[in-house]
């Protein structure tokens, strides 16, 4: 037993690229330096849009001190035109800027400076001068909705809309029921590093340094963007400072440090100031949804119909499903979901952490709190009473559905005892609230694949596409390299983040760990396998073995690896293939949030005391960094009850909060004492490793607990997020 | 940001040089706003080596040096002593590190949060006269109830302000001609008119020296300040209360409201509707109802009219006993 491994997959193994990140060594996008310097790009925004641009007066800035020069649409190099091809995904098509007079959305750019020094780029920038015929432009999808469409495809979800049972008479039938319409601001992700890229051409060949959660989307985007070939580019993306959504896909500062680079024979960095990022990387969009539900006398729902109505930002396509968790959270007689979008002239929508979800559990959480209210029935209860035997739309069995074990689970360790009456529970001048919700998230996994090589001196390491966004890839890569060849930790290098390794499909969608850690496993398993012949040639047979330092000990049989390898040491190659998983099952993760909060009687200021969330994510890799993503999670859906909407002037469809001092996500102090619980298991045929998707589920399901503890607290049932003071203000206690 | 020239003031006697100039403390603001190119000056001229960085008490009076740092006034025995609603607010402000390094003389100075002030792109007669005030039928939620004209909606976004307008401080200046002046916190910054653009009555030139917190502060104190999220964010409605409860009696009853107008607001109405009274809620009510009897909502700041009196009330009940914590 002395060979065990050190490292297991699911240990809380501290981050192994931790060290280099609070030394500064770890090399983001914007901290790549080149010999002879990166000259560096300001942006220059659309004051208005859309317009047409009538004025464009670059000569000041052009004589500026330091300007190298000033790409437009008169002089941006040759692309394709934005949003081509029309039948690829939104992630790859051109994403092209500057390409004519035409402005599409306010904060556009519209010129680019590129000067040797931020500084002089930044001033020269301000002497610009633009004029904009503006248009016509759609930007309150509720302003406008005769113009409601069906999109072509939403996110996440085969389907745009369901129809099972029949919803009307269902409804009819039902002895209690809600109906209620519930607003949600637009949100960015606001990840701690702003978009950058850092670009440079050698001859044909484009190298990037970017922040970027999917690189091979990425390639293909720069290629069609620009029509290069895919083999002339070369990303690198090692370290990503958050994206949580916004780093999905490329955004124009990317772009235009491409265009730049070439324009100006130099490399250019492109960063994006904090205030850019709020035009110029996507958001989530606004919704209005509006929710329906009907239930018997028993508690059983008898009818559910959620319709959600976003916008669409014109030639983006992308809509989020927020009632993705509609159809996969109860059992009802009959489920409607609707998904409808306006097109809009506004920044890009996309991805935002848990699209679907984070939003729809919002809305659909609260409303089947209000319905438990009228059927007078415990919210806890009514849960239970509701939990489906099968997938409740599709019909399909679950691969693995622990929601029971987990409310169960939460309600004794958050001590529920049942609802009070609302705004009876005080605490000097806070009036408290308890409340609950479920958190559900579809699991998925996506195609990757990684190359693994073991050389003489007991070194392993792998190679794959995989990016770091701050989850902790680098380590639980590393704990199933060890576990699975029974190598120590600190003797495996993990390379990740560049094109020119294996394919995987990123971070992104929860499915980054599974994805990338089932090929890695795939690769070490081959290895191992090939160590194993190796060892049967030298005349060792066994069925375990372990790497020691220069050796492979078997057994009582201890052998230099240098016996067997080749020079230039064994290499192997893995794969996963998710059409080879999940037998039609249906797959999500669950968890279930309490949260108890406290609003100010006197001025009805909203905190949270404490949140209990317990999850069921399959195996956890590990149980650190996991529990990091479900608290993070968690304090996600604090913001999304509390804090964060990027406030939109509707006069000029312009984001008017465009810095952190005004774009509120939640600070230490909002955070409270977050008790985090894992249901540890294994997914069978969820994917090779038993796991699920981690990195949104602890959004699901926070931010209505949080919602239906303000009502208990309270007795106001805001239905617009965030919640602000002034929504319960005027229900308050006489003073 | 233009470029500019940096000077360094190592005197605070000899400002003649430094006519054109613009001062910097701490620039946490300035430097913010010369990023957005909303404040162009062509010259800096940084008053952090010139002294005024020290706090001593004179005939019972504090004296405060304008270079003193947000932390190190929120520290101070001595105000923390006897003016602890200073304390409270300053450290209710910004963040840690912010504070390190915001003085008191910037502090004061500091300029609006509005957003139309902010976005160059959109119209704010603040930052260019005559462009329009996009925050009147815009988002305007942090904006002011009381004393705003058509040409402004802002706020004076400072916290420490409003407690020295509360604690009757004297903001003490020097003019580059050698001549110096005495003007009470609450008479430091103007309200709007048709000049939105003037935030202050200073002089171009006018250093703050340091503020002079005045002897024997009411007893009775406290800073509260109700805002979205509990640390980082500017007040949505706060207030500074100070007063002395004696036989019965409240007595130099002062308050001071942040968030609700273009200064730091002193509710004089109230505060004499008080006066030498016995303490009541339904009283609290009433001076505060007094108060708020000119106030103007403008969409999305409508409900400051009810809280700020709730506030008011809520403090006054607590620091007289009537209330809970
Ligand atoms: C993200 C963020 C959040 C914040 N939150 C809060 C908050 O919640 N509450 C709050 O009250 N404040 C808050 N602040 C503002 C902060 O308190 C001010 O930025 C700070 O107090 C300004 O002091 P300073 O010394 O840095 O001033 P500077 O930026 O150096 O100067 C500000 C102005 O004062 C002038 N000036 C400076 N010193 C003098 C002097 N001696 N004489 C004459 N003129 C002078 C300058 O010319 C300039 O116009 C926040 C700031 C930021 C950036």
């Amino acid at each position: 037993m002395d060979h065990a491994p050190t490292t297991l997959i699911g240990d809380a193994l501290n981050r192994v690229d931790g060290p280099a990140k609070v030394t500064g060594t770890a090399m983001y996008a914007g901290d790549y330096k080149i010999e002879g310097g990166i000259s560096e790009g300001y942006i220059v925004e659309a004051p208005v849009g859309p317009g047409r641009i009538t004025k464009l007066d670059v000569s000041a800035a052009e004589n500026a001190d330091g300007v190298i020069a000033v790409l437009t649409y008169r002089n941006a190099p040759a692309q394709k035109p934005y949003g081509t091809p029309e039948d690829e995904g939104r992630f790859t098509q051109s994403h092209a800027v500057l390409e004519n007079d035409q402005v599409r959305h306010f904060g556009e750019p519209v010129a680019l400076v590129v000067a040797e020094t931020l500084e002089q780029a930044r001033y020269a920038a301000s002497l610009i001068e633009i004029e904009i015929e503006p248009g016509e432009g759609v930007y309150n999808p509720l302003e406008h909705r005769d113009q409601e469409e069906q999109p072509e495809s939403v996110d996440g979800l085969s389907e745009v809309d369901t129809y099972e049972g029949d919803f009307d008479a269902e409804f009819a039938g039902s002895d209690f029921t809600v109906e209620a319409s519930y607003f949600t601001g637009a949100q960015h992700s606001a990840a701690m590093e702003p978009h950058v890229t850092v670009a440079q051409w050698d001859g044909e060949k484009l190298t990037i340094h970017m922040a970027i959660q999917i690189i091979a989307s990425a390639v293909s985007a720069f290629a069609n963007t620009l029509g290069i070939d895919e083999e002339n580019i070369r990303i690198i993306s090692p370290f990503t400072g958050g994206g949580f959504g916004s780093k999905l896909g490329v955004h124009n500062e990317a772009i235009l440090a491409a265009l730049a680079a070439k324009h100006c024979g130099c490399a250019v960095r492109v960063a994006q100031t904090r205030r850019n990022v709020f035009a110029n990387g996507p958001h989530r969009s606004r919704h209005l949804q509006e929710l329906k539900l009907g239930a018997g006398k028993d508690g059983k729902l008898k009818a559910i119909r959620h319709y959600s109505l976003a916008s669409m930002a014109r030639n983006y396509p992308f809509a989020e499903a927020p009632a993705s968790p509609t159809r996969a959270s109860y059992s009802a007689n009959a489920i409607h979901t609707i998904h409808r979008v306006v097109k809009a002239d506004i920044p890009k929508v996309d991805s935002m952490r848990a699209p679907g979800e984070a939003i729809g559990t919002l809305t659909f959480e609260t409303a089947i709190d209000e319905l438990a209210e009228k059927c007078g029935i415990d919210p806890v209860e009514f849960r239970l009473i509701n939990e489906p035997q099968a997938d409740p739309t599709s019909g399909d069995d679950f691969a693995s559905r622990r929601l029971v074990e987990c409310i169960r689970t939460g309600a004794e360790k958050f001590g529920w005892s049942g609802r009070v009456k609302p705004g009876s529970r005080r605490e000097g001048r806070k009036l408290i609230g308890h409340g609950m919700a479920v958190a559900i998230r579809p699991n998925t996994l996506s195609p990757a694949s990684a190359e693994v090589s073991l050389t003489a001196d007991g070194r392993l390491t792998a190679r794959l596409d995989m990016t770091d966004i701050g989850t902790g890839s680098y380590t639980i890569l590393t704990q199933i390299a060890a576990e699975t060849l029974s190598i120590p930790a600190d003797r495996i290098t993990m390379e990740l983040g560049d094109s020119s390794f294996p394919t995987t499909a990123g971070s992104g969608g929860s499915f980054g760990a599974a994805s990338s850690g089932s090929a890695l496993f795939d690769a070490c398993n081959s290895l191992k396998s090939a160590l194993g012949e190796r060892l049967a040639q030298a005349g060792v047979t066994a069925n375990a073995f372990t790497i020691k330092g220069e050796k492979i000990v078997a057994g009582d049989r201890e052998i230099a690896l240098a016996d067997i390898l080749d020079q230039d040491g064994l290499q192997a190659e893995g794969s996963v293939d998710p059409d080879n998983h999940g037998n039609g099952k249906a797959e999500y993760s669950y968890g279930v949030q309490f949260a108890e909060v406290e609003v100010d009687a006197d001025t009805g200021e909203l905190r949270v005391r404490r949140m209990v969330g317990v999850f069921d994510a399959g195996r956890i890799l590990n149980r650190k960094t996991a529990r990091s993503q479900l608290m993070g999670g968690m304090i996600f859906g604090i913001g999304g009850a509390l804090l964060e909407e990027s406030l939109v002037d509707d006069r000029y469809g312009s984001f008017m909060n465009r810095d952190f001092a005004e774009y509120h996500i939640a600070v230490n102090r909002d955070v409270p004492d977050l008790d985090v619980n894992m249901l540890d298991g294994y997914s069978k045929g969820s994917n090779p490793l038993g796991s699920k998707g981690i990195g949104e589920l602890g959004i699901c399901g926070a931010g209505p607990a949080i919602a239906n503890a303000v009502y208990e607290a309270t007795g106001v049932r805001v239905r617009k997020f965030p919640i602000h003071l002034e929504d319960v203000l005027d229900q308050l206690p006489a003073l | 940001m233009k470029p500019f020239e940096y000077d360094r003031l190592e005197n605070s006697h000899d400002l003649s040089a430094v006519a054109n100039g613009r001062y910097l403390g701490g620039g946490t603001n300035l430097i913010d706003l010369m990023k957005h190119q909303i404040e162009t000056p062509d010259v800096l001229v940084d008053v952090t080596r010139a002294g005024m960085d020290t706090i001593e008490q004179r005939d019972g009076a504090v004296l405060v040096g304008s270079q003193v740092s947000n932390t190190d006034l929120a520290a101070h025995p001595l105000i923390r002593k006897h003016y602890s609603v200073l304390s409270t607010a300053l450290l209710s402000g910004a963040t840690q590190q912010l504070r390190n390094k915001a003085t008191t003389g910037g502090n004061f100075l500091q300029r609006t949060r509005c957003q139309y002030f902010y976005d160059t792109k959109r119209a704010c007669n603040k930052r260019q006269p005559g462009s329009g005030c996009d925050a009147m039928n815009g988002l305007n939620r942090f904006h002011a109830i009381l004393g705003e004209s058509e040409n402004c909606i802002a706020v004076h976004p400072s916290d420490m302000a409003v407690a020295m307008a509360a604690l009757d401080a004297v903001v003490l200046t020097r003019k580059p001609d050698g001549s110096e002046r005495r003007i009470p916190a609450a008479d430091l910054h103007r309200l709007p008119g048709d000049r939105p653009d003037l935030d202050h009555v200073l002089e171009q030139g006018e250093l703050i020296v340091g503020v002079e917190l005045p002897e024997k502060p009411p007893k009775l104190q406290a800073y509260r300040k109700v805002r979205d999220r509990s640390s980082y964010a500017f007040a949505v409605v706060s207030a500074a209360v100070a007063l002395d409860v004696e036989d019965g009696q409240m007595r130099n009853v002062r308050i001071g409201l942040g968030g609700v107008a273009h200064k730091p607001w002193r509710a004089s109405k109230a505060e004499a509707a008080l006066e030498g009274k016995a303490p009541d809620t339904a009283l609290f009510m009433q001076a505060m109802r007094e108060e708020m009897a000119d106030a103007t909502g403008h969409g999305h700041n409508d409900f400051k009219i009810t809280l700020a009196p709730r506030v008011v009330v809520s403090m006054l009940k607590q620091l007289t006993g009537l209330g809970e914590n």
